[in-house]
């Protein structure tokens, strides 16, 4: 379970996060709405322990993620994390992009490793690209490496910022897709999107975010059937 | 055979020969310097690069300081003010030690400038899967930074083989020294700069060859 309370983000003088409290369970899918610069990113970036945070708490698997004696290297092993800009080794083949992860920071044997690795290219469909280098994949099998090097630690969660919004309209089926496929499997999901759609069918829950507040929060037919903010209705005004 | 009335005598094998040797330690000195000052380089260039306070005062005027008063000045105050702090360096010493310090004030840039091409958002993706700051920096940002800057280093790293010639001045008999005395000796110039450019080519294109070749090899 991720628990944040009170969750406050400042990046110098600029309220980026101003009170979040959130909840989300094992097995839950929750997808974050809101317009540029409401402060999704941020709280990603919070969660796994890429930013610092200036007050509240987040907790994850029991783990106070940013307490002094915490170990983030640990925790993030639990946190899978995918970014807009699909951010492949480009100096690694496919299959040691994923591999290295498990490598290096589980020490797992080259060849374990490399059958990990394999088993999640299978997984998200680009077992016919093993061997070829990031360069020579489109942005759609990029993004889809990046999920499968984020699973090869077998995380408890995934975090997705905007995983789509980089690519080319043609390719952002088939990493919905992809997304589509873990949330059936049961993964834990947070992501972040401007994919109305994904958020309706896929989630089970909505948050809308407003200027580092999180307005709303419900069931997508709440959200997107009777959204209670004003905010909000003028956001999916906008969208759709 | 008689010895020669002249001062003068003609170039023959045995000063090939000489300036094969003579080639050898510009290798030798080169070889050194640009590996020492390579590693201390990178160094510097990371203190640069993340910038911590103590780095941004200290090291960077210092290493500008390395880097734009000629190494020709660098290397005669060193040679002559080194005894006076305790350290007794013959030329050759000296020419490493000043040729390391240059190395690396170039270096520096330079590795920054590789750390930079990096990225943090590929660095947040490698650091989001648990991989820590130094995993990082040997798998991530060494390999990536390292390529995207390898062919401005293969230009540091020629550019001080070519500068090693200045140790001369405190009396190392490298490449251009040698050339010099024959030239002396024997009156020919062009015969002997013509074999001296030979071995400095010699010295630098299987560099540039197989620099290239790497970089081929990457681009896949
Ligand atoms: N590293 C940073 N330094 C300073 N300000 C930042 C930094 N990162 C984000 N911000 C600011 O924090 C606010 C929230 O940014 P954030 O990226 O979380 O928004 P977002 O909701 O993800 O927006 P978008 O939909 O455009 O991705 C913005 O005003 C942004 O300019
Ligand atoms: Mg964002």
């Amino acid at each position: 379970m991720i628990q944040i309370r009170d969750l406050h983000k400042y990046f110098g003088p600029l309220h980026v996060l101003k009170g979040i409290n959130l909840e989300v369970k094992k097995g839950e899918v929750l997808s974050v709405i809101g317009s540029s610069g409401s402060g999704k990113s941020t709280l990603l970036y919070c969660i796994n322990g890429l930013e610092t945070i200036q007050k509240g708490d987040i907790i994850v698997n029991d783990i106070h993620v940013h307490a002094k004696q915490t170990n983030l290297n640990q925790v993030r092993q639990k946190m899978g994390m995918v970014f807009q800009q699909w951010n492949s080794f480009p100096h690694l083949t496919a299959v040691e992009n994923v591999a290295l992860a498990p490598k290096i920071v589980k020490g797992k044997s080259k060849a374990e490793a490399r059958k990990i690795a394999l088993s999640q290219l299978e997984h998200v469909g680009l077992l016919d690209k093993v061997d070829a280098y990031p360069n020579a994949l489109s942005g759609g099998q990029q993004q889809r490496l990046a999920i499968a090097r984020a699973l090869a630690m077998e995380p408890d969660y995934m975090l997705f910022d905007e995983a789509t919004s980089a690519l080319d309209p043609e390719l952002v089926g088939e990493v919905l897709d992809t997304m589509r496929l873990l949330a059936e499997e049961g993964m834990t999901m947070i992501c972040v999107t401007h994919e109305m759609s994904f958020a309706r069918d896929v989630s089970d829950r909505v948050a809308f975010f407003h200027d580092g507040v999180m307005e709303e929060i419900g069931s997508p037919s709440q959200i997107f059937g009777a959204p209670q903010s004003e905010h909000t209705r003028k956001f999916l005004a906008k969208v759709r | 055979m008689e010895p020669s009335l002249s001062f003068f005598s003609d170039f023959n094998i045995n000063d090939f020969w000489f300036l094969g040797q003579a080639a050898v330690r510009t290798l030798w000195i080169s070889l050194l310097s640009i590996s020492l000052g390579t590693v201390l380089g990178i160094f510097f260039g990371w203190a640069l690069y993340e910038g911590k306070l103590a780095a941004t005062l200290t090291l960077a005027p210092l290493l500008d300081v390395f880097r734009s008063v000629p190494l020709i000045i660098q290397l005669v105050l060193f040679y002559n003010f080194a005894p006076i702090m305790g350290l007794n360096l013959d030329p050759f010493g000296s020419g490493v030690v000043i040729l390391t310090i240059y190395t690396s004030a170039l270096v520096a840039n330079v590795a920054r400038g590789g750390i930079e091409a990096v990225g943090k958002p590929l660095r947040n993706a490698a650091r989001s899967l648990g991989i820590s700051y130094w995993q990082d920096l040997r798998y991530i940002v060494f390999p990536i930074g390292g390529r995207a800057v390898f062919p401005a280093w293969v230009g540091v790293a020629l550019g001080v083989m070519k500068d090693s010639a200045l140790v001369s001045v405190l009396g190392y008999v490298e490449l251009l020294k040698a050339s010099q005395i024959l030239i002396t000796r024997t009156q020919e110039p062009f015969l002997i700069l013509i074999v001296a450019g030979a071995f400095y080519f010699a010295l630098s294109y299987p560099i540039s060859r197989y620099a290239a070749n790497l970089e081929k090899s990457w681009a896949q």
